[in-house]
């Protein structure tokens, strides 16, 4: 089938403003849309970029605006979308060229809340018991492929480019839940900071954008009751 | 493209579970480490492995380093190197215990122990029966070691530079000392000077069309390697995965059939009871591919076509839902059926390099048939060739694989950098990078349509079942297109971010790798493993017990061969 795509293009070496161009490609129903933007590349015009790798939506290279919705261009398929299909840069970074975006400051704002197991003890010889419950009760958060498709969908992060957003909470949920670790504290002070949990107004957009269905919003929300309940 | 320089002692390239495995060790031991990476380090290729690292715990049953062993041995059809493998096997328990310790979030037994599940070619007492060896998170293992290491990585300040793509190795007296790379996101050259360097670029399955692995797959560590006049071992040796999802040859995971998913064909029957009776669904990869090959020729593919079902139907919607998930959200997704109610079209699908860069079991690259070290230079993963995996990989080792030489090669880099001065770095030794990145200019090839033609008679001609005279073809075919190479255009001119320019490098890359592939399959006049010849289908243990190592110069492809080092299990007939 004919596929109609309409692309937000920006080459920063000769381009003022980013502006969008429309391509017509052929494709299957059951083609993803990277699989029509890579059309594009290879036969209509080799310049335009876009990050990709798996494409089967596991390693989070490709989150961009695909009919004004964060998506993974190779986790949508084409019979899914209306057409023209809509695709644009996620929005709250820096454009580098195109579809590209700077993600320094998303990976800034990931380090920043410990993202890693902080434990003072010994190792014992063998595995440290963790039961199936207390495992449970981090394994939604563990999914993150940190595409910042969450981030990039929220307007508390639209209004307010210091918040930490959801996806560095998420992964600070996934430690802070996790009976192994002892950083929770940490943590939590981080998250407790003005530019923490507490911008969350609970929109949900990032519920909706993530492509590997993270109750972002609950995470945020378990979070919040560690930071109310806490002892002072 | 200036020539900005940095110098550390170790460079490691490639951001996947070998690379980031080696960059931690080297971190804890407080060597002076980058680690470039041409994509962010968290979308390499690791993170895609679904079903679980294979070690002997023994939580679930009885147990033993030495079965792995065994397994391993005979799953590579006697080609693996023993002294390698036996490593692997004993250090894969302390390994998946050292990344519990990490952080990695293993699914749990009641008793709260790293839980185990079932693999194919992974068995008890020497192959009486599947048992229970592959430590898992639900079938995201991969993501949760590549998201445990990059952590301890941060936790540890490991410098990172992202999305810079390496071009070359600089070499000279036979000392390595560094890499050319390519800052994707400026356009400029920047000089890496180092006492060592690990490649860790993965593997090269992007020359096929039917695909398993990410597009970034194209093989650039072998290439350079090959380049810089290093010999590839075993590259005839490539893996087709059974179960890849139709016509997009997505990977389910094997831990499909070890959770009890059949394999059916268009009768229904379960077919595999014919050919392996003892272990039938969970017979290794290569078996099972030449199978449904070999159904689907006799005209029982689903509907005559060329594939046929997987089916998870009763396994039931909870295990379904809890150990696979993620397999469940992509047949969702990319064929819009349930995996609880429906059979899951497949076909083989091209999965992993069993080939590659020639190392010793510390990781060091070795150059001949004499295992000399290139010194300051080391490789890991798939990119490299131990050989512990031989003529045909189990499932579950490329994961232990790349844990156990990735962290090996960061202790030894570690050793070697203790006690090594820096080597002078050569004058002009961004030239060659250079040269190759500036030839694009004036061609009139365009990169899409040599690249599908690639994948497509690589699949067709050097696939599953092989002959002399596909082969042959594909020589023919491989050489016309590395002549017209010579002429590839790009149409992008920026500096900022020209991924063009870098697919171009990569088809490069991968025509070089297919020519070698194609070459060493040509060679070998015997069936072991991944490799079938159909005008020779049984294996030759004494004309063919051997590696090739397959060197390019002069624009022509030089075949030679090494012994395989075996200590404990002498070759045997292998039936499963």
């Amino acid at each position: 089938m004919k596929v109609e795509l309409k692309i937000q293009r920006y080459n920063p070496e000769t381009d003022a403003q980013p502006h969008f161009e429309n391509y017509s490609v052929e494709a299957e129903p059951t083609d993803r849309v990277l699989d029509a933007l890579l059309q594009v590349k290879g036969l209509l015009d080799g310049s335009l970029t876009l990050r990709k790798s798996c494409a089967h939506g596991i390693c989070g290279s490709d989150g961009m605006r695909i009919n004004g919705r964060n998506l993974l261009a190779c986790k949508v398929l084409i019979r899914n979308l209306q057409q023209p299909i809509v695709v644009e840069p996620m929005k709250g970074f820096k454009i580098i060229k195109d579809l590209v975006v700077d993600m320094e400051a998303f990976f800034e704002k990931y380090r920043s809340v410990k993202p890693y197991l902080i434990q003072n003890e010994a190792a014992p010889q063998k595995e440290r018991p963790q039961s199936p419950q207390e495992r449970e009760r981090f394994d939604d958060t563990t999914k993150c492929i940190l595409c910042a498709c969450c981030t990039t969908a929220c307007p508390s992060f639209w209004s307010d480019p210091d918040y930490v957003g959801p996806a560095a909470i998420v992964q600070a949920h996934r430690f802070i839940q996790d009976s192994r670790d002892q950083g929770g504290e940490e943590r939590l002070d981080i998250l407790g900071d003005r530019e923490g949990v507490w911008r969350c107004r609970t929109i949900f957009n990032c519920v909706e954008a993530c492509p590997r269905d993270i109750d972002v919003t609950a995470a945020i929300g378990e979070v919040k009751r560690k930071l109310l309940f806490r002892k002072i | 493209m200036s020539g900005t320089i940095h110098q550390f002692d170790a460079i490691v390239v490639g951001g996947g579970g070998a690379g980031l495995y080696a960059a931690l060790a080297l971190s804890q031991n407080k060597v002076p480490t980058a680690v470039l990476s041409k994509l962010y380090p968290t979308r390499s290729h690791t993170g895609a492995a679904q079903g679980g690292i294979g070690a002997a715990l023994g939580n679930k049953e009885e147990d033993h380093a030495e079965w792995h062993m065994f397994d391993t041995v005979k799953g590579s059809d006697y080609l693996a190197d023993q002294d390698a493998v036996e490593i692997m096997c004993q250090e894969a328990v302390e390994t998946v215990y050292e990344l519990e310790h990490l952080g990695l979030p293993f699914n749990r037994t009641p008793e709260g122990k790293i839980d185990q599940r079932r693999f194919g070619g992974h068995t008890k007492e020497h192959g009486k029966a599947p048992v229970q060896r592959a430590c898992f998170a639900a079938d995201r293992t991969g993501h949760m070691i590549l998201q445990t290491l990059y952590q301890q990585c941060i936790k540890n300040e490991v410098k990172f530079f992202d999305e810079f793509h390496v071009i070359d190795l600089i070499v000279q007296d036979k000392v390595c000392r560094g890499v050319v790379a390519y800052a994707v996101q400026t356009g400029e050259l920047h000089l890496f000077h180092a006492k060592s360097v690990l490649f860790a670029t993965g593997g090269s399955g992007r020359m096929f069309k039917i695909t398993s692995n990410a597009h970034a797959l194209t093989g650039d560590g072998m290439a350079i390697a090959l380049r810089n006049g290093i010999p590839l071992e075993d590259m005839e040796f490539f893996q087709f995965h059974p179960t890849g999802i139709y016509k997009m040859g997505i990977l389910l995971s094997e831990a499909c059939r070890g959770e009890g998913g059949i394999i059916r064909n268009n009768n229904g029957e379960r077919f595999m009871e014919r050919y392996a009776p003892t272990i039938k669904d969970l017979a290794p990869r290569d078996i099972v591919s030449r199978c449904i090959y070999l159904e689907v020729r006799d005209g029982r593919g689903i509907g005559g076509k060329d594939y046929v079902h997987l089916d998870l139907t009763h396994l039931g919607k909870e295990v379904i839902e809890k150990k696979l998930p993620d397999i469940s959200d992509f047949v969702r997704t990319y064929m819009g059926i349930d995996p609880v109610k429906d059979l899951i079209p497949i076909q083989p699908t091209a999965h992993y390099a069993m080939g590659g860069i020639p190392t010793n079991f510390n990781s060091e690259v070795v150059v001949d048939e004499n295992g000399t070290a290139l010194k300051g230079f080391y490789a890991a993963g798939e990119c490299a060739c131990v050989s512990v995996h031989g003529a045909n990989r189990l499932g579950t080792n490329s994961l232990v694989d790349i844990l156990v030489f990735g962290r090996r090669a960061g202790l030894s880099m570690a050793n070697y950098c203790k006690e090594t001065e820096f080597s002078p770095l050569p004058s002009n030794s961004e030239e060659p990078s250079r040269a190759l990145l500036n030839q694009f200019k004036s061609g009139s090839e365009r990169i899409a349509p040599l690249r599908s033609d690639l994948q497509s008679f690589m699949m067709d001609l050097c696939g599953v079942f092989r002959t002399e005279k596909l082969l042959k073809e594909a020589l023919t075919k491989v050489k016309t297109l590395k002549e017209r190479s010579t002429n590839l255009t790009i149409s992008d001119k920026s500096q900022v971010f020209n991924s063009e320019l870098l697919d171009a490098v990569e088809l490069l890359n991968l025509i070089d790798l297919a020519w070698v592939t194609v070459e060493s399959a040509l060679a070998r006049t015997e069936s072991r493993g991944a490799h079938y010849r159909e005008d020779y289908p049984k294996r030759n243990d004494a004309q063919w017990l051997k590696h090739t190592l397959a060197s390019l110069s002069n624009d022509s492809v030089k075949l030679s061969y090494k012994p395989v080092k075996i200590t404990k299990f002498q070759p045997q007939e292998r039936k499963y």
